[in-house]
């Protein structure tokens, strides 16, 4: 059986959640709600993050284009969406919601732009 | 001269909802005066996700949140002068911008929106001590470095104030490559919101340090470390507690400051607390017929309650522009025992709307309290709050007709207070 | 190859680009030597940059001398040369009745000195000059001569002017030898050795070190910290004279001033201090000068501070300027120990020197210098009309960077191009103002930077704040 001590991040009230874990069972307590009780769950079971960051554009009217994963991906796999939006490069023009990479660093997820830039 | 029916000045979350708006409640002659090179503001550089789940219901980053009022701006073909700065308004709504094309400008706004943000805090206002080296930035300063040039300003870092763009750029800085080291916050308390503390700096291991501070800069031409203090309850630094880190960079998130020059300029009366102007419920500032929103007001948490703001603003004008009166017999809000300051910091009950939304802040941390709405003696309205905290913004909701059932009001107070 | 020059000045802070100007004026060539990538990058760059009536000298010393003369050139100058200066008047505040007679000795030394338009106040007259004077304030020394200069536009107009008449700068170069040989002084910099028949010694608190190089005789500075806080320019005018308290022996004391800009200015404290590069702000020196300040303002407004400094005097074991040949080192010349009023000192430092140099060498004056320069126009300054006309002209001045201060890109790229040229953040900054306003650069940081890489075409990662080592982006 495992502890983990949490703050929720589902509303400005932060309450204080201690999950455990016991093979299949997943309790939460501290929780005032259960959005809370869920965040909790996940947090400790499959924690996922979306990744924003920024891809270096060429002819285009800004230098960096916004990027995200189209939804969150789990969280051990961050460091290498990273690595994959590092080594990425765009060509101006692109459309805001285009996909820059499909399936970033096997996620399943795609990487995609958060913003229009026009070729200069 | 020039004329227009409504001036915007700032096209940023608040000037392009505020534009929007003013649109849909049918002003025709709309001009938006933004000196960057493109319209959003700071949402450009805000390229996070965490936008837009009151607006939009869903998440968005700041750019695509930016996007979604582009698009309306565009769309409802309300014209933005880019790359244009205003110099000088007038009490009389005389606007002086300038830009390459035109030169300086004269123009006369039948009624004006304020909308020209915020700035951060420099190093220089908080007097930290030690050289001026390279490698000390304000943590949107360094956000634009990153976001829009591309350009990692440090590889090793330190930042003083836990303010969500700090908490932001720790996360972004590490994703980058750098090593954050720990994050100083003066008070006893986060600046910023849970949400960035547990996943900017909980989920990469970037240590908090409450009441801490900076007590040396050290490097004479660029960082090399820096000297953290614990502060006691005066916030002084405690001798024998420092602490040197080895740094290249020391980012600065120690608040935002409302951006009032041109308001001053104008002769309009600012709010000690906020920094912003002072307005009624319309949002109108004490020069008839220039309004006031967004963080140009009050430095507010989210984007949504600007964009929200905004829009009332933009009504506001354009209700003032079709010859709706002066207030009557405004009453004056006070913020007390633990509420710092309201936004509005007036109401006129005979011109309001069915209600009116109070924004502000409380002083301290509060656990399990109550927020009181007295009508001058007589509390009319008691809400339990589990939480409060200086970092998130507070609201409470002031409707006409509990104004108008009370009788005659001198003064609405706000306060926290020990639930009964 | 040994490049020739008839005089080599080591140092391009004030004194050395007013001696330069001034030996320029000279059929004379000309080369300044800076150890930093700048001029005006030492003292010049963190004083009080007030221009000294002239009645804290001692009669008959070489600062009275050239403060009463100097206060004249920079007036004069500032025309002549643009840049920004105000004649604002300065008081002596005392706050104590029993500190009177110092007031009198105070105004009779101005008298000698031949110090014009002195007066002394009795406490109401002090306090209706400045109502946000101490209640305590017994009576003052006004002096309506005195005035407010930019210390940095001031050493930017004689470079210039120095520049326009053929002298040449080399930065980055310190003096790491300096030897005599039969016709002059080989100078010695890491980079590039040059021959001069004569030798200005104008290095600031480095004076001394220079002057052991060539003399015997004794020379020893001390560096004196003195740290500053800078107001926001909403509070400039909390008082319209620079306020003074009563001279101690560490100096002129805490001042309370209006700069030339419009800010207003606090400090200095005095404070001597072994190491010559340490200009680092403490938490001590701050409260020292708030405390001492209060004493002349007591509401000066803490929160509209909108940076803090600290600047090194050199103060010479003497005290008092050594302005001249050194006995033992033929056409070697000393401009050292110019602390306070050095700033007002400067032009006549470089007048009065560069005439002993021209004698020395024999050097007749030319039939025709450039006498004048034009600053960078300070757009933002002139009437709408005039702006847009110079917009219609050159478009970039009609790009705001810095919003703070209303600088424009053409005022950047100005300031980048002329000679010698802003190659820093810093250099930038002092020439035109670009991130001195209440944000601190916050916002204009980004496109500055673009902009000097632009100019000077290197990449955005090698822009510095100010000499090599000191770049934004940590590669």
């Amino acid at each position: 059986m495992t502890t983990h001590e949490l703050i929720c991040i589902q509303c400005p009230l932060g309450c204080a959640l201690t999950v455990t874990v016991d093979g299949d069972r997943v309790e939460v307590s501290g929780n005032t709600c259960p959005r809370g009780a869920e965040y909790g769950r996940k947090e400790v079971t499959a924690p996922t993050r979306t990744v924003t960051s920024t891809v270096a554009v060429t002819g285009g009217v800004l230098a960096r284009l916004p990027v995200k994963t189209r939804t969150d991906v789990p969280k051990q796999s961050v460091f290498a969406v990273m690595q994959a939006v590092r080594a990425a490069r765009v060509t101006a023009p692109v459309t805001i919601g285009q996909t820059i990479i499909e399936n970033v660093a096997g996620t399943g997820v795609d990487l995609i732009a958060t913003r229009s830039i026009e070729a200069q | 001269m020039q004329y227009h029916d409504l001036v915007i000045i700032g096209g940023g979350p608040a000037g392009l909802a505020a534009a929007v708006a003013a649109r849909q409640a049918g002003v025709q002659d709309i001009l938006v005066i933004e000196r960057d090179e493109r319209l959003g503001g700071i949402l450009n550089q805000c390229i996070h996700n965490g936008f837009g789940l009151h607006t939009f219901h869903e998440e968005l980053t700041g750019p695509e949140y930016a996007a979604r009022y582009e698009q309306q701006v565009r769309e409802l073909g309300i014209p933005c002068l880019l790359r244009t700065i205003v110099a000088d308004i007038s009490p009389k709504r005389e606007i002086l911008y300038v830009n390459a094309q035109e030169g300086a400008v004269t123009l006369q706004a039948g009624a004006v929106i304020l909308a020209m943000g915020c700035r951060e805090r420099p190093r220089g206002a908080l007097g930290l001590p030690g050289y001026r080296p390279a490698g000390i930035f304000t943590a949107g300063t360094a956000q634009r470095l990153m976001n829009m040039e591309g350009q990692l300003v440090g590889r090793r870092v330190v930042i003083l104030g836990s303010g969500d763009i700090g908490l932001i750029m720790a996360r972004r800085m590490t994703l980058e490559g750098a090593q954050v080291q720990v994050v100083a916050e003066l008070m006893p308390y986060s600046g910023g919101l849970n949400r960035n503390i547990v996943q900017c700096l909980q989920d990469y291991g970037i240590p908090l340090k409450l009441s801490h501070t900076v007590t040396a800069i050290h490097g004479k031409h660029r960082v090399t470390g820096v000297t953290l203090s614990a502060v006691g309850p005066d916030r002084r630094p405690i001798p024998g507690t420092e602490e040197t880190y080895e740094c290249d960079t020391l980012l600065l998130s120690c608040g935002l400051l409302p951006e009032n020059e041109l308001s001053k300029a104008a002769g309009i009366s600012l709010d000690r607390v906020t920094g912003g102007p002072v307005v009624n419920d319309r949002l109108e500032t004490d020069c008839p017929g220039v309004f006031a929103c967004g963080n140009v007001l009050h430095v507010h948490d989210l984007v949504d309650y600007v964009s929200e703001e905004a829009a009332r603003a933009g009504r506001n004008a354009a209700a003032f522009l079709s010859g709706a009166g002066a207030a009557a017999a405004p009453i004056p809000l006070a913020a007390q025992q633990g509420v710092r300051y309201t936004v509005p910091q007036c109401i006129d009950p005979a011109r309001m709307d069915d209600s009116v939304t109070v924004r502000f802040r409380v002083a301290d941390v509060y656990r399990d309290r109550c927020l009181t709405v007295y009508y001058d003696d007589t509390p009319v309205k008691r809400q339990k709050k589990r939480a409060m905290a200086p970092g998130e913004m507070e609201q409470v909701v002031i409707t006409k007709q509990s104004l108008l059932e009370h009788g005659p009001v001198s003064r609405i107070t706000l306060c926290v207070e020990d639930p009964a | 190859m040994t490049e020739q020059f008839d005089v080599c000045v080591i140092g391009g802070g004030v004194v050395g680009c007013a001696v330069a100007r001034a030996l320029s004026y000279y059929q004379l060539s000309v080369c300044v030597v800076e150890k930093e990538e700048d001029i005006a990058s030492g003292t010049t760059k963190a004083n009080s940059g007030i221009v000294h009536a002239g009645y804290d000298a001692k009669p008959g010393s070489v600062k009275a001398r050239m403060n009463v003369r100097g206060a004249a050139l920079v007036r004069q100058l500032s025309q002549t040369l643009d840049f920004p200066y105000r004649q604002n008047g300065s008081l002596v505040v005392c706050f104590n009745a029993a500190d009177l007679p110092a007031l009198q000795e105070l105004y009779e030394r101005g008298l000698q000195n031949g110090v014009q338009d002195l007066r002394l106040l009795n406490a109401e007259e002090v306090r209706a000059l400045e109502p946000a004077l101490s209640a305590a304030a017994a009576g003052a020394l006004y002096a309506p001569t005195a005035g407010v200069v930019c210390p940095f536009g001031m050493t930017q107009a004689f470079a210039e002017n120095a520049a326009a008449n053929g002298a040449v700068f080399r930065f980055l170069a310190p003096v790491t030898a300096l030897a005599a040989d039969e016709t002059g002084y080989m100078v010695t910099t890491p980079g590039t050795t040059l021959h001069a028949r004569a030798v200005v010694n104008a290095a600031g608190v480095y004076a001394d070190r220079i002057h052991a190089m060539v003399s015997r005789i004794p020379m020893h500075i001390t560096p004196r910290k003195g740290e500053y806080m800078l107001m926001d320019r909403e509070v400039g005018d909390l008082v319209t004279r620079t306020i003074f308290q009563l001279p101690g022996k560490q100096g002129k004391g805490v001042l309370v001033a209006p700069t030339v800009h419009g800010n207003l200015l606090v400090g200095p404290n005095a404070q001597d201090e072994p190491d010559k590069e340490n200009t680092a702000t403490t938490a001590s020196g701050t409260a020292d000068v708030r405390q001492k300040a209060l004493r002349s303002v007591p509401d000066l407004p803490w929160n509209k501070v909108i940076t803090g400094f600290a600047g090194l005097r050199a103060h010479e074991d003497g005290d008092d300027f050594i302005v001249g040949e050194a006995p033992d080192a033929p056409g070697f010349f000393n401009a050292a120990g110019i602390e306070s009023p050095g700033l007002t000192a400067a032009p006549a430092i470089g007048e009065w020197l560069a005439g002993q140099v021209a004698a020395r060498l024999g050097a007749a004056p030319k039939a025709n210098p450039i006498t004048t320069r034009r600053g960078i126009p300070r757009v933002a300054e002139l009437p709408p009309a005039e702006r847009s006309k110079l917009i219609a002209q050159n478009p970039a001045y009609g790009v705001i960077v810095c919003r703070c201060e209303s600088i424009s890109e053409g005022e950047i790229v100005d300031a980048i191009h002329r000679t010698p040229g802003a190659v820093s953040m810093d250099g930038i900054k002092r020439r035109v103002r670009q991130g001195m306003g209440r944000c601190q650069a916050g916002f204009c940081t980004p496109a500055a930077m673009a902009i000097l890489a632009r100019e000077l075409a290197i990449p955005v990662t090698r822009v510095t704040k100010n000499r090599p080592g000191s770049e934004l982006i940590k590669e």
